[in-house]
């Protein structure tokens, strides 16, 4: 059966379906116990499962995160919280030096089955540091994997698959979208592999690459392109930005002959170059004109008032294709 | 600059523990707590770990080891908090602790792999648990509260120690540590060797707090400040701490003080920051860790010159054959780089292993 969730309310229903098939899943994190996380992804859960497996800890990242470890090394599964990304900075040791290191230190002897989740992402009218997309930071660290879903089937989906991943995954979870529109969502346990891309919808003429609050973006600026223009755009959610679904990006570009890469991250080193990158590598030959990034800009994220300016907006991502298609 | 640093710093905040003077008397009555044998064999650990240390010393002069960080004049502290282990305790070493990380089990063949370079040297025997030697200091801290918390919510009876040094107590994960072992309890064992110095820093210029152990205080938790050179009082410290942890009392932060004679590493030149021959002669005549241990087995007439030649002949064929077992171990090979970075080896990783061939082989180079 499936109803009408929200991402907020399919991520609940991932951990509320794990916690309760498996024993050694564990969420640890600042405020998610009795107040249910401030986005309340972990309402409820306390009551169900206890203090011991949903744990309101100090407030200290490093603690966190460090202690997460230390718990996933023994035979746990945990689940951590990071209120922010922004706030992931103190614990970020702990995630480069350990939790992505572990297994490749040991040479396969232990391992750290964690999952850490997130809200990130501009667009919410939140105070400074509240804001902001740093994926590269760990998409650049080998050992972790980082995912992004940007609709509730895949957020429940993923973050199954995520908890039940046996590496460290970093799991972004787009504040913006957190409860911007409710879709079906199956009430069974299911799983959306990570490391797989989703065509969202096919096209010939352009693809753009997204992840996150920007596919909705991306979206609608394909949309008014195709009546504003008759061009179709096949758009492509990433999902999961390492590990990165290359056939998946190749074959789009192969048939379409151009692209565009959205994301709100910074565009130095941001995941586009990494895209751009690839085509170059496998689809040169396939390019009519120079990959396309709309993106944030190399500035950090501004106050809210001016907010909207630093993120890709429909008109920039159409003036990209526009370009790209003119070139 | 106060100078509340030196060797053996003022006793009145919080007393140093000590059971085995530097004479090799005894201030408690022993009867029933340590036996011989084991007195015997904390003898015959130290002398082992000493002889490795020296060892590795020279194998690093000679170019057959990378940096290596020696531990002398610590043994105590090291060999008598893992001695205290059970066999299924995690341990959590930091760089320094091999001696701690050998008397928990790992082989003396593991470690001088780990300080050859090799990709092998972090791996420790089957069912054992002892984490690689840590790099970044104060991050080991938390991982050892992490394990303990899981042992006490899957109702096993374990410990996790963690070792770390004086300069590791200023970092935030020290904190943190504390701060959560406190809070849940967990069966941990925070073990601090204090020898003086990070790096170059004193040990007044890294805190203002006269002991590490009074900041237990700070977070309600058990603190002990032990002479670490005292073998007999390192270990009945952490059996008592194991003890507590088991009995759901929660952590204990030990500060064991000690002194390391050496450089902090064979990278490093200890003359331009302490008087090095001065301090280091001193500690040796005065507090060492085994000859004290030494002049109290013979005074009982458990030790003798005879036994010592044998033990030293013993303890240095058992390292040399380490050492030709490490040499002849299979060398690392840099396909092993591209091993153990996620469980199922992603597209990226393994087409860059595959260019790497086809790069190696064109060059005609062995990859
Ligand atoms: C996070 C971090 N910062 C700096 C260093 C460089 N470093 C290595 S050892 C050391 C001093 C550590 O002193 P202490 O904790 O007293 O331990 P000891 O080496 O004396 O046993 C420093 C600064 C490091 N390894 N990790």
């Amino acid at each position: 059966m499936s109803r009408q969730l929200t991402i907020i309310q399919a991520i609940k229903e991932a951990l509320d379906q794990k916690m309760a098939e498996d024993q050694r899943v564990m969420l640890l994190g600042e405020d998610i116990g009795v107040n249910g996380g401030v986005f309340r992804a972990t309402e409820g859960l306390l009551e169900k499962y206890g203090s011991a497996r949903v744990v309101d800890t100090p407030l200290a990242e490093s603690g966190i995160v460090g202690s997460a470890i230390g718990l996933a090394l023994n035979g746990m599964i945990p689940v951590v919280e990071i209120q922010f990304l922004a706030f992931i900075y103190p614990g970020f040791e702990q995630i480069v030096s350990h939790a992505a290191r572990m297994r490749f230190r040991t040479r396969g002897q232990f391992h750290v089955p964690l999952v850490i989740r997130t809200p990130y992402g501009a667009g919410i009218r939140g105070p400074e540091l509240h804001s902001e997309s740093v994926e590269s930071f760990f998409v650049h660290t080998p050992g972790l994997k980082v995912v992004v879903p940007s609709n509730p089937y895949d957020a429940k989906g993923m973050l199954i698959s995520a908890i039940e991943d046996p590496d460290p995954v970093i799991f972004l979870e787009p504040t913006r979208t957190y409860r911007a529109f409710k879709e079906e969502v199956p009430e069974e346990m299911y799983r959306v592999p990570l490391g797989k891309a989703r065509v969202i919808q096919e096209g010939n003429d352009l693809s753009i690459f997204a992840w996150g609050a920007m596919l909705r973006v991306a979206m609608n600026a394909a949309k008014q392109i195709e009546q504003e223009k008759g061009w179709s755009c096949e758009v492509i959610d990433l999902r999961s930005l390492y590990p990165l679904d290359r056939d998946t990006i190749i074959q789009s570009v192969q048939k379409t002959g151009r692209a565009c890469v959205v994301h709100e991250a910074h565009k130095t080193m941001g995941v586009g170059a990494e895209i751009i990158s690839l085509i170059n590598d496998e689809a040169l030959m396939y390019l009519k004109a120079p990959v396309k990034r709309i993106t944030g800009f190399d500035v950090p994220v501004p106050q809210f008032t001016i907010e909207d300016s630093y993120l890709p907006t429909e008109q920039r991502i159409k003036e990209g294709i526009v370009e790209t298609i003119l070139f | 600059m106060k100078t509340h640093t030196s060797i053996l710093p003022a006793d009145h905040v919080l007393e140093m523990y000590q059971v085995l003077t530097s004479d090799g008397d005894v201030r408690e009555d022993l009867e029933g707590r340590i036996d011989e044998s084991l007195m015997l064999k904390m003898y015959e650990n130290m002398v082992l770990v000493r002889a490795f240390d020296r060892k590795s010393l020279i194998l690093q002069r000679q170019g057959r080891l990378g940096t290596y960080a020696p531990f002398e004049g610590q043994e105590a502290s090291q060999v008598g908090s893992a001695m205290a282990l059970s066999p299924g305790d995690w341990l959590f070493p930091t760089y320094r602790d091999h001696a701690a990380a050998i008397t928990h089990g790992q082989p003396l063949m593991r470690v001088f792999l780990y300080w050859m370079g090799h990709m092998e040297g972090t791996v420790c025997p089957e069912g054992k648990k002892i984490m690689p030697y840590c790099v970044p200091i104060a991050t080991q801290m938390l991982h050892a509260v992490g394990t303990a918390w899981a042992s006490k919510l899957k109702g096993e009876k374990n410990v996790s120690i963690a070792y770390f040094g004086d300069g590791a107590s200023s970092e935030g994960d020290f904190h943190e540590a504390l701060n959560f072992a406190g809070v849940y309890k967990a069966p941990v064992i925070f073990f601090c060797q204090n020898n003086g110095f990070a790096i170059s820093t004193p040990f007044a210029r890294q805190s203002a707090s006269r002991t590490i152990a009074q900041r237990a205080a700070a977070y309600d938790i058990k603190g002990v400040r032990v002479d670490g050179n005292d073998i007999f009082a390192v270990w009945l410290t952490v059996k008592e701490a194991i003890e507590r942890g088991l009995a759901g009392e929660g952590p204990t932060l030990i500060e064991a003080v000690t002194f390391r004679y050496g450089a902090h590493t064979t990278a490093d030149d200890p003359t331009k920051y302490r008087d090095q021959e001065t301090l280091s002669q001193e500690w040796r005549t005065k507090r060492d860790p085994i000859l004290r241990l030494r002049m109290f087995l013979e005074k009982r007439d458990l030790w003798d010159e005879k036994r010592e030649i044998q033990l030293q002949k013993e303890v240095s064929e058992k390292i040399d054959a380490a050492f030709q077992e490490a040499m002849n171990y299979p060398k690392s090979q840099p396909d092993d780089m591209f091993r153990h970075v996620y469980a199922d080896t992603p597209w990226q990783i393994r087409e860059q292993q595959q260019e790497f061939h086809r790069v190696c082989k064109k060059d005609g180079i062995k990859a």
